[in-house]
């Protein structure tokens, strides 16, 4: 390690991005054009606030409810601005759902255009070369890296987001849980699952 | 190059502090108006596409690597950081972390 932190002379150097991201930062800052305040907000929303729980919330409410189900499949965008998750992005959110006959799976092959609201930041490999080149061409061997095996009945489709048009996969309801309540539900809702890398937990 | 993705366990939002820090203005920046998401989106995923080029991008430090050049490359362009002023104020910072004592709140020099 280049640094001992026991006896520094003086504060810890960050690296050279960081600097610039902090040059960067005085300058627009300087000039009134962003305030410190808000970009700590912003980094605390993401951090802390923005999670996969949000897409959870609205899986296992579309797995109990009918109604909000056929809503959702229809303008997501709409009905998750309602649950107060909001694009600040202003993108347009598309939520599409697993059967027996199709299984989906979402990808940006452009860069890394994910439903932030329900999602969070994007873990590292959805922002990898190899998972943005290889979902599209060899999805099956991708989900089987994931540990996800299909039956040879199911076909994939793969869903290439943009910075317009992000998806959410709604995956297929557990076997074995008819008698979970939603909160329950939201439980067995993995991240990877509503990326349609993964599926949902069993009940335990 | 590994063409094996691993499923690792859920991770932080961001990995390194500058990564939150360059998100956050980009996101400030965008919500202020200065540009609207897909130009964003278009600029970043053609900077990802040239760095893309000669390694495998690993989605990490490199990702932010981009994201950080297609910032300072449309800022540049509008006028509103000209890469003068960015190196002179990095360099700033830098002097300032090397001079402050250890402990201290690092402050620019000439504020």
């Amino acid at each position: 390690m280049p640094h001992d932190d026991h006896d520094h002379p003086h504060a810890l150097l960050p690296p050279d991005p960081a600097l610039r991201v902090k040059a960067l930062e005085t300058i627009l800052t300087r000039k009134g054009l962003i305030d410190p305040a808000a970009l700590d907000e912003i980094i605390d929303t993401y951090q802390n606030k923005i999670g996969p729980q949000n897409g959870a919330r609205v899986v296992a409410k579309a797995w109990v409810d009918p109604e909000f189900k056929a809503e959702l499949l229809k303008d997501a965008t709409s009905v998750v601005a309602d649950l107060g998750f909001y694009g600040r992005q202003g993108e347009h959110m598309v939520v599409v759902e697993n059967t027996p006959e199709q299984h989906n799976m979402v990808v940006c092959t452009l860069c890394s255009c994910y439903p932030w609201p329900l999602l969070g930041i994007p873990p590292g490999w959805y922002k990898s070369d190899a998972y943005r080149a290889r979902a599209v061409r060899e999805p099956r061997k991708v989900l089987a890296e994931f540990g996800v095996t299909l039956p040879t009945t199911s076909s994939v489709r793969v869903w290439d987001s943009t910075a317009e048009v992000r998806y959410l996969v709604l995956p297929m309801r557990p076997l074995g849980t008819d008698g979970l309540s939603e909160d329950e539900l939201v439980g067995l809702v993995t991240r990877d699952s509503m990326i349609g890398t993964g599926l949902p937990e069993e009940p335990s | 190059m590994s063409d094996c993705i691993i499923h690792t366990a859920p991770e932080p939002a961001f990995a390194e502090p500058w990564h939150a820090q360059v998100f956050a203005v980009t996101v400030a920046l965008n919500e202020a108006g200065r540009f609207d998401w897909p130009e964003w989106a278009a600029r970043f995923s053609d900077t990802l596409k040239r760095h893309g080029l000669d390694r495998e991008l690993n989605g990490g430090d490199d990702y932010f690597f981009a994201w950080l050049e297609t910032l300072e490359t449309l800022l540049a362009e509008q006028g509103t950081a000209t890469p003068d002023a960015v190196n002179r104020l990095r360099n700033a910072w830098e002097d300032a972390y090397l001079t402050t004592p250890h402990g201290d709140p690092v402050r620019l020099t000439d504020e």
